[in-house]
């Protein structure tokens, strides 16, 4: 009698932590599939429903085919503040890990074309400086790091068709934005760059960049 | 009768008068672009210096990029929001561009007037929800979009002073699956806020200068 109560037990208990669990997961939003859409869905609210961007009140920069390694690190950067933006320590930091990358990778393989907008009036200059730099100021050429087409890799970010506003708006204010706090932040190595070039090298540079595919 | 003589006369010259009266009245309107008749038929509904009237929203101070993108979905049919579709689309169908650019100029720069019709006791939950969204529920910051203050930019609208049912009506009609003009993303993000978040914005909202 004892024995075949406690047997039955045991599997009532296994079956009770069984069903549990998928009810749990079912409120976590898992499988993941499910989550992922809602939280991709919101990240095109505002960053255009390709990933291309969009020009709010402030600029949202194109995510669309952006290197996943910059992403995923730019999403710690903004949870750990590191990367000072309130809107996007806000969506940041109730991501979990996987969900991360789960983005991050979702939007290395969209190609929408690139914004556009930007003025004409410099792009030749603007070229020059990405493929040569200018030697005179300390500025290395862009297309050192970030590939003669703009593309980037690994951590290093693809600037082909990012929004002009958004580039202008990080190179100018560089230091007020990132590599904040006293954590290591790879940000710093972009400091000095962004500090020599002037304001029309920089607007130059990032309407050519801007217009790559 | 001289005397009936004269009041024949003038019978027949105050006649003559007043159709010359009510034909001069209607000239302005040939001129063409921004003049009293063009604007009056705007106020009609939109309020006496375009600071809105009923379901009509304040036009004074709103954005001239964003109300010309309004006029041109009125009259492609792409916003189909009950009151725009019995009142707008008629009343748009034969305003050409020049006009509607220049009527868009003209009421962005009257200086509005908030609304304030708000509850007052939602607001600040309302404010939150502005600045910071609901990211656990996948509501975006509006204030990335229409700036710190609802000031709006572009053609991106200014919402800060719009009455508080005319923010709540618009708010719950992309929920109802109602369009907006062609690329507005407002659909998508409006269409996850509840009832309850949809009254703080709004009263927020009414009250913003």
């Amino acid at each position: 009698m004892k024995a075949i109560g406690l047997r039955l037990v045991l599997r009532t208990v296994v079956l009770i932590v069984i069903v549990s669990a998928a009810v749990h997961a079912a409120e976590r939003g898992m499988p993941a599939g499910k989550g992922l859409e809602a939280k991709l869905e919101y990240c095109k609210t505002c960053h255009g429903l390709q990933g291309q961007g969009y020009l709010g009140y402030f600029p949202m920069p194109r995510l669309a085919g952006q290197q996943p390694d910059y992403i995923e690190a730019q999403l710690r950067a903004f949870i750990e503040r590191r990367r000072t933006n309130p809107i996007m320590f806000n969506v940041a930091h109730v991501l979990s890990p996987s969900m991360l990358t789960d983005l991050a990778t979702h939007f290395s393989n969209l190609n929408p074309k690139p914004f556009g907008g930007a003025p004409r009036g410099s792009l030749a200059e603007g070229k020059k400086i990405f493929d040569e730099g200018l030697p005179d100021a300390n500025v290395p050429a862009c297309s050192a790091c970030h590939g003669m087409e703009g593309k980037g890799q690994n951590e290093i970010p693809r600037l082909a068709g990012q929004l002009y506003p958004y580039i202008v708006g990080q190179l100018t204010g560089w230091k007020k934005e990132r590599g904040q706090g006293s954590a290591v932040d790879t940000s710093a190595i972009m400091a000095p760059t962004a500090h020599n070039l002037t304001r029309s090298q920089i607007e130059a540079v990032a309407a050519y960049v801007s217009y790559l595919q | 009768m001289f005397k009936a003589r004269k009041l024949e006369v003038m019978k027949r010259t105050g006649f003559k008068i007043a159709i010359l009266a009510i034909v001069a009245s209607t000239v302005p309107s040939w001129a063409g672009g921004v003049d009293g008749a063009g604007v009056r038929n705007c106020t009609w509904c939109h309020g006496a210096s375009g600071q809105g009237y009923m379901a009509a929203p304040r036009l004074a101070g709103q954005r001239p990029q964003y109300i010309e993108s309004q006029l041109r979905s009125f009259r492609a049919h792409t916003r189909d929001n009950p009151f725009s579709k019995q009142y707008m689309w008629g009343a748009v169908a034969a305003l050409s561009p020049n006009a509607a650019h220049d009527l868009a100029i003209y009421f962005a720069t009257i200086t509005p007037k908030a609304a304030n019709d708000g509850d007052r006791d939602l607001a600040t939950r309302g404010r939150a929800i502005y600045l910071e969204g609901i990211p656990e529920a996948n509501i975006a910051a509006c204030y990335a979009c229409h700036g710190p203050d609802a000031e709006g930019v572009r053609d991106i609208p200014r919402l800060g002073g719009l009455a508080y049912f005319y923010l709540k009506g618009r708010l719950e009609q992309w929920g109802q699956g109602y369009h907006s003009g062609a690329e507005s993303p407002m659909p998508m993000v409006a269409s996850h806020l509840g009832p309850d978040e949809i009254k703080a914005l709004a009263s927020y909202l009414s009250f913003v200068k």
